[in-house]
């Protein structure tokens, strides 16, 4: 069966800490920063658990301010 | 493969568009008009129109939504977008034009405009942005609020016998011999974002056709107006807002369905 692996990257200074993009991902792959904060102090969005990305793209669609690059690719 | 081998131009499967730039969106976190903009850019994108594309901002919130999208704007008085755009495609009519309003400017102050502009058909995308409260003023009762809801000028709840129903204008809009498609969608889930777009890639393929006036109601959240999180708000809207105004297409005389 062919595997699918995702990765995603986010433009930390760009995120203002909505929250959407954790509550969307389906493999808790995303999560708020609990102490650091991004130039504006935001508690920005990271990927805490990168190993469970499929790259489906939930996150960067519903991203409210357009931070998330989603990448896919499969594995034969 | 390491998610820094996968990270590779070729493999980029989601990103910003290009049209939407680098400058940082003044809206609230989680504000759904950041969705929507996303929307607009990609839709202008993916149909090459970055060069005859010409938007009305509003008086709102999305004000400033020149600074964001690079395509020509025009900035009208509050309300009167519709008035400005059939102007402007009248006088260009190979041009892409659309408004880009909220439920304050639409359907209370530009409630004329709104419904002249659609009953003449003008060949024009409305993308009405409709979270049912004034969001740039600090959250006042909009025509749109819902009965109950409590907002800065209606603390208890917005009361029928003393503010009236909630205004739901698209079905008044739909009613309209000079519209072609008219629908409501939402932003607030990944299926329902993708639902959107193709909804305002309809309606700006409509306006370039001539087939009438398009409007794509969008039912939003304004989480600083509402006073809850993005992600509560999002919620609060599913439970509240959906039973209002309720999402799919309310009207479509067009052949292409979606
Ligand atoms: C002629 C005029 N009247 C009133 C105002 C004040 N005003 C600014 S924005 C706004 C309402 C905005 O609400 P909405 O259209 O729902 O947009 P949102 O901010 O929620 O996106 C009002 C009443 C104004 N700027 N100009
Ligand atoms: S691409 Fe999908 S799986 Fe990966 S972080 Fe985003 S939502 Fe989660
Ligand atoms: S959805 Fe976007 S802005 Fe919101 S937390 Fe995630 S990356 Fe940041
Ligand atoms: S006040 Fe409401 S509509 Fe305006 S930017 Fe904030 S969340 Fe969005």
């Amino acid at each position: 069966m062919p595997k699918i692996t995702g990765a995603v990257e986010i433009d930390r200074d760009r995120c203002k800490g909505c929250d959407l993009c954790v509550v969307a991902c389906p493999c808790s792959v995303l999560a708020l920063e609990t102490h650091d904060v991004n130039n504006r102090g935001y508690h920005y969005a990271a990927d805490v658990n990168p190993e469970a990305c499929i790259g489906c793209a939930a996150c960067a669609t519903v991203c409210p301010d357009g931070c998330i690059t989603v990448y896919r690719v499969v594995e034969k | 493969m390491t998610p820094e081998q996968i990270k590779k131009p070729e493999n980029v499967v989601a990103q910003r568009p290009a049209l939407l730039n680098d400058n940082t969106m003044h809206y609230c976190p989680g504000c759904s008009h950041g969705v929507v903009h996303k929307l607009v850019a990609e839709v202008i994108e993916e149909m090459g129109a970055e060069h005859i594309a010409i938007g009305v901002a509003p008086v709102g919130c999305a004000v400033m939504a020149y600074n964001y999208i690079d395509v020509d704007w025009i900035e009208a008085a509050h309300g009167r977008a519709p008035a400005v755009a059939t102007a402007v495609k009248r006088l260009n009519p190979s041009r892409l034009v659309f408004t880009y309003q909220g439920d304050g400017d639409l359907a209370a102050i530009g409630t004329a405009e709104t419904i002249h502009a659609a009953n003449r058909g003008e060949n024009i995308a409305i993308i009405f942005i409709n979270n049912g409260i004034y969001g740039m003023t600090g959250g006042q009762m909009a025509p749109t609020t819902l009965e109950g809801m409590v907002t800065a000028t209606t603390p208890y709840g917005r009361r029928v016998d003393l503010n009236g129903h909630h205004l739901n204008i698209s079905p008044l809009l739909a009613q309209l011999e000079g519209t072609c498609y008219v629908t409501r969608q939402s932003v607030h889930t990944a299926a329902a974002v993708r639902k959107a777009k193709k909804a305002i890639r309809q309606a700006f393929e409509n306006s370039m056709k001539g087939l009438g006036t398009s409007v794509v109601e969008i039912v939003s959240t304004c989480s600083s107006g509402w006073k809850l999180t993005p992600a509560k708000a999002n919620d609060w809207m599913v439970e509240h807002m959906f039973e209002a105004y309720p999402v799919g297409d309310i009207k479509n005389t067009t052949t292409q369905k979606s």
